[in-house]
């Protein structure tokens, strides 16, 4: 499986209808990544990065073109493959870390692995490291409420990585942050993507962008490969 | 196989913890719509329970009352209205029976000096059911062939009477009157009857006299109830027959003059009764079951709502449709089933209440149990699956954006 094809989307188009008219939300879309790699998605508002991230997170299915995602041809997939594939390749961050209140933070960390079948006491072990991880290991048995945004986030990407998933997809990760506690979330990124884990934002902050090694701008649903820079 | 069935109850424990999480999160609306389902049941296990008490209690007098006994009730024809002492005699020598009692029921005010009684029922017996009873009698004498013969103004009475006349009083000699007619009290009986609805059914005249004597004040010559008592082995539906043919040659072949019944008859037509009282109550009831069955719907449709961007989330972490649909299948199996079985309790509590009260045994009927458990799994089912589909089938990208 050396030749597996990691992330590869070629001429991808989506038309969906609204309010009686089609719109045109992507337009050729072709994107290719390789595993450890840190790419920004940089776009306004209505550019159409939603729907280029819900199709990359397989939440959706493109109307035409096709997307590879660990060897498997994404577009053919039904309901029920998709949810399997989401569980395995891919590590959601939202922009309001979207934890369960009633849960504490340990078993919301837990939630994806369940989904998987991952026996209790294994589960529990992975999600103790990836709290460790990200620097919440005293803070386990806490409720999301009891826990400040910076904090939640965190557990939310512990919560994405704790299945290894093949790309973890943040959707403007910081917006809801302050600037202190932002650039924090942002630096355990760039720390998550020197450990080899391919990180996939979507944001519309260029400052957020650029702590990306390569950024690829959308508008009006095209992309073009933008320069990389490096502003570390 | 093996892994597929592993995580499938890995998956059932999961989401009955999340279920149960969620039933508990919201006490007071779950609290509310288990109560529809609990009064549902509550219903139909008290019902069923309590009639299957009381007529368990009816036939087992019956029984008791009824073994190798046939009774038969006269309705007569324009030329002969009744059956006479000498019909019984006819009746007596049939080959299957041993004797006859016949019963001639009295009208009239019983009254003891200036006490007057009008709910005492007086009636008419023979010298024969005092023998078959000998042990009744616990003071004096019993009425026997003479007073028979003889139309004596004499009676035993019942202790119901000597409490209500005769307290403090030896009743023995004393005059009792009757209609209006003096009788001489030569005897004191206790029916062993248990008390209780049973004694409702066995119809204990308190007052006995002879059954001449009775006729006599009636101004009739006629019997109209008596019955038969079979010689010991007798089969019952051959002796049934036999009096039917002499009772027919008694009242010349005319249709329609009386029937001979059997305490099983008897008892059978009762059972039937009762089963179709229970089972319509029972219906009656699981309306509320119906109506509790409608409040989970209401409530899981509600949570559904509620709980649509946490759906999104879970879809979006990779639960399948059918991981879903079994969460909230499984809220609603359980809020059913907790309020079925508090209804089970609640509803045993209060028919086992019921039945001491009313005097009769109770009897844990565990078909009604399950009846009641049962039901309520299936409405949790039945009424939970539309919600958890709708919830299983919501898009999760807009699901997610309903933050």
């Amino acid at each position: 499986m050396a030749d597996e094809v990691f992330f590869r989307m070629r001429e991808i188009d989506k038309i969906y209808p609204l309010e009686g008219e089609n719109v045109h939300a992507l337009k050729k879309v072709s994107l290719t990544l390789e595993e450890g790699e840190y790419l920004s998605v940089l776009g306004p508002s209505g550019s159409g990065k939603t729907t280029l991230m819900n199709i990359i997170g397989c939440l959706d299915t493109p109307t035409s073109g096709e997307y590879t995602l660990r060897g498997r041809e994404v577009e053919d997939l039904d309901e029920q493959e998709l949810a399997e594939l989401r569980n395995r390749e891919i590590g959601f961050i939202f922009q309001n870390s979207q934890l369960l209140p009633r849960l504490t933070a340990l078993k919301n960390v837990e939630l994806p692995l369940i989904y998987t079948g991952i026996r209790p006491k294994e589960r529990r072990e992975r999600a103790e490291a990836m709290l460790e991880r990200v620097g919440l290991k005293d803070r386990m048995d806490h409720l999301p409420s009891q826990l400040s945004g910076g904090q939640q986030q965190r557990v939310a990407i512990a919560r994405a990585m704790v299945g290894n998933p093949s790309i973890l997809l943040a959707d403007e990760p910081t917006g809801a942050l302050d600037q202190k506690t932002g650039a924090q979330i942002m630096q355990l990124f760039r720390e998550l993507n020197e450990e080899k884990r391919t990180v996939i934002m979507i944001t519309h902050d260029m400052k957020i962008a650029s702590n990306a090694r390569r950024v690829v701008h959308i508008v009006d649903g095209e992309i073009s490969e933008g320069e990389v820079i490096r502003n570390v | 196989m093996f892994e597929t069935i592993r995580k499938k109850l890995i998956m059932i424990h999961e989401s009955t913890v999340m279920a149960l999480d969620n039933i508990r999160s919201n006490k007071v609306r779950s609290f509310l719509t288990l109560l529809g389902i609990m009064i549902g049941v509550m219903a139909v296990i008290t019902l069923i329970s309590t009639v299957s008490g009381v007529s368990g209690t009816i036939s087992s007098s019956f029984s008791s009352m009824g073994v190798g006994t046939l009774t038969v009730s006269v309705t007569g024809s324009d030329l002969k209205s009744g059956v006479t002492p000498e019909d019984l005699e006819v009746i007596t020598a049939l080959e299957n029976v041993d004797g006859v009692v016949p019963s001639v029921s009295l009208n009239g005010r019983v009254s003891y000096g200036s006490d007057v009684q009008s709910r005492i029922s007086v009636s008419g017996r023979n010298a024969y059911y005092f023998f078959l009873n000998e042990d009744m009698i616990i003071q004096g004498r019993a009425l026997n062939f003479i007073d028979d013969d003889n139309s004596s103004y004499v009676c035993v009475i019942s202790q119901e009477i000597v409490d209500e006349f005769f307290l403090g009083v030896n009743p023995i000699g004393e005059t009792l009157y009757v209609s209006g007619l003096p009788f001489t009290i030569v005897g004191r009986y206790e029916e062993d009857s248990g008390g209780g609805i049973a004694s409702i059914f066995s119809g204990s005249p308190a007052v006995l006299i002879p059954y001449t004597t009775a006729m006599k004040v009636n101004n009739s010559t006629d019997i109209n109830s008596f019955t038969v008592y079979l010689k010991a082995g007798a089969d019952s539906s051959a002796a049934q027959e036999e009096i039917e043919d002499a009772m027919d040659v008694l009242f010349d072949f005319e249709e329609d003059c009386f029937t001979v019944s059997s305490m099983e008859s008897i008892e059978e037509t009762m059972n039937t009764m009762t089963t179709m009282l229970s089972s319509l109550l029972a219906g009656i009831a699981s309306i509320a079951l119906l109506v509790g069955g409608i409040g989970i719907m209401n409530m899981m449709l509600t949570t559904v709502t509620e709980r649509t961007a946490e759906i999104g989330l879970k879809k979006a972490l990779g639960a399948v449709p059918g991981q879903i649909q079994m969460q909230f299948l499984l809220e609603s199996f359980l809020l059913s089933m907790i309020g079925g079985l508090l209804g089970v309790v609640f509803g045993l509590a209060l028919s086992f209440g019921l039945c001491r009260l009313l005097g009769t045994g109770f009897v844990l009927n565990m078909g009604a149990v399950f009846l009641g458990v049962g039901f309520s799994a299936a409405v949790g089912i039945i009424f939970g699956w539309a919600p958890a589909r709708k919830a299983s089938k919501l898009n999760p990208i807009d699901a997610l954006r309903a933050v």
